[in-house]
């Protein structure tokens, strides 16, 4: 306990950045993979192609492997300053997006085969059936593991502390500095890690609860 | 479910196919943009450069790089097959009729599943020896953090993929007189094992993703080595060069490991069908 209040600085400063780190990245990884989404069930084929090849690389690609591209590769590439924070947060939005698009796709495919044919039956066009008859419906097949996504999310902002990003991944190396005891430090940020993570799949609860079928 | 997305639309008309090449085109084009212009940027901020490739064409660094593929693979393959077996634990835990040792067992699952895996490497590698543990090595710190935190979702992999199949499975075992481990390793194991091996290799993957971060516990893989050899300053310190080396043995190994499991989803599905239900249950969990 001693060891938490008598930094509670850091841990503070630690766990806010990576709250809104996490939203940023969670706004931004929704727009995104909507539009890869959208991508991988579009009637043009290059779209197809484009969503999918995406998908599956970014799928395939450690994270930390693209947060160094970002971070320390995209410094030398003679492009417009960013700093490290804006950097991991373009990391982690292209990273998780290819999740989402996955989870907007197979909630599409989720639903019964009969209410598309039905709604292009009375001559819906292909947007016409996106919107009216299967997003309403795939919204709720969606949520939960759209909420699975975030929490993984949550977690590998902590990959930014390799990168010099001040969060809650990199307050061991912090109060390292300070000499404080890294065993107790660590037990902390796991436990508040913990009850985030409960918080968020307690809304996941709530979600399934709601709109079961 | 690769043909699904073709119930969406009708086959496309003259308008329709006019309209759909002009996305395509649309889209063609953006991508071209874009890949273009990070190959310029590249090009002209000079990583193209032969100094900075130089590296990579020395023998002894060829043979590092083949050294440290195979060290990574060590590790993901040790902590692979160790949190099988504590998934298996964790199960076994969890389905007990022995109360506490069930209760147990779900909160360590939660809690394993709940901590970032480098929070759980770092308490490994930077806790344990305040306890005074000699015994840690990066080595160790990797493969134990993969095995708890895998080892906890592969335990709801197991329970989910239980979960899937139908009660009058285990039920029918009870009725011919099976005790509960019997209708356990006879009946539900083996279709469940069948159901959940997709779901099984692709959480393998993400284990292969994940030891990447062991190069913030100094574990010598080859994103470490890439930060190595990228601040090698007498060869123009080629880091965006040596992210694309190593970056791409990563890629290439995943996406072995991803081929096998589409191959194994086709194979294990070849005979009776799991059902969708089942399928649905099993995949929620894949995106942890």
């Amino acid at each position: 306990m001693q060891v938490l209040l008598d930094n509670l600085d850091l841990f503070v400063l630690g766990f806010t950045n990576t709250v809104v780190i996490f939203a940023i990245s969670a706004v931004f990884s929704l727009i995104l993979g909507c539009v890869v989404g959208i991508l991988r069930i579009s009637p043009s084929t290059p779209m197809r192609a484009v969503g999918t090849v995406y998908v599956n690389t970014l799928r395939n690609t450690p994270l930390a492997l693209l947060m160094m591209f970002f971070a320390l590769g995209y410094p030398k590439m003679g492009l417009p300053s960013l700093d490290y924070t804006t950097l991991a947060i373009i990391a982690l939005v292209l990273y998780t997006a290819s999740y989402v698009a996955e989870v907007f796709r197979s909630g599409i495919n989720s639903i019964n085969r009969g209410q598309t044919e039905a709604a292009r039956a009375i001559g819906l066009t292909f947007t016409q059936v996106l919107r009216v008859v299967l997003i309403p419906q795939a919204f709720r097949n969606v949520m939960p593991p759209l909420v699975s996504v975030f929490i993984a999310l949550l977690k590998n902002t902590t990959v930014a502390s390799g990168f010099s990003v001040m969060q809650a991944g990199a307050i061991a190396a912090n109060m390292s500095e300070r000499g404080e005891n890294l065993l107790v430090t660590l037990l902390w940020v796991a436990l508040f890690f913990f009850i985030l993570v409960m918080v968020l799949a307690a809304v996941q609860r709530a979600f399934e609860r709601k709109w079961a079928v | 479910m690769a043909y699904a997305t073709q119930e969406l639309f009708d086959v496309l008309g003259p308008k329709g196919r006019r309209k759909s090449n002009i996305a395509g085109f649309i889209t063609i084009a953006v991508v071209v943009a874009i890949l273009g212009f990070i190959v310029f940027q590249l090009y002209r901020s000079g990583q193209f450069d032969a100094k900075k490739w130089q590296l990579f064409s020395f023998p002894l660094v060829q043979e590092e790089i083949l050294r440290t593929t195979i060290s990574t693979l060590s590790v993901f393959a040790v902590g692979a097959a160790l949190s099988l077996v504590l998934g298996v634990v964790l199960l076994l835990g969890r389905i007990s009729s022995v109360k506490w040792i069930s209760v147990l067992s779900a909160w360590l699952t939660e809690a394993f599943r709940a901590v970032p895996l480098l929070v759980l490497m770092m308490l490994l590698y930077y806790g344990l020896p305040v306890l005074g543990a000699t015994f840690v090595t990066p080595f160790f710190a990797v493969a134990v953090g993969l095995m708890i935190y895998n080892g906890a979702v592969f335990a709801e992999i197991f329970r989910a993929g239980l979960n899937s199949l139908p009660k009058g499975q285990s039920e029918a075992g009870y009725a011919v007189g099976l005790r509960r481990s019997q209708v356990l390793r006879v009946i539900l194991a083996p279709q469940a094992i069948r159901n959940m091996l997709p779901t099984i290799i692709s959480q393998l993957v993400v284990a292969l993703k994940d030891t990447a971060l062991g190069f913030m516990v100094t574990y010598p893989e080859l994103l470490y080595l890439a930060k190595f050899y990228g601040t090698q300053m007498q060869y123009g310190s080629p880091i965006i060069p040596s992210a694309i080396v190593m970056g791409s043995i990563y890629v290439l190994l995943c996406l072995l490991l991803s081929w096998i499991a589409v191959r194994v989803e086709r194979w294990s599905s070849g005979g009776t069908k799991p059902s969708a239900k089942a399928k649905k249950k099993v995949a929620v969990l894949q995106y942890d």
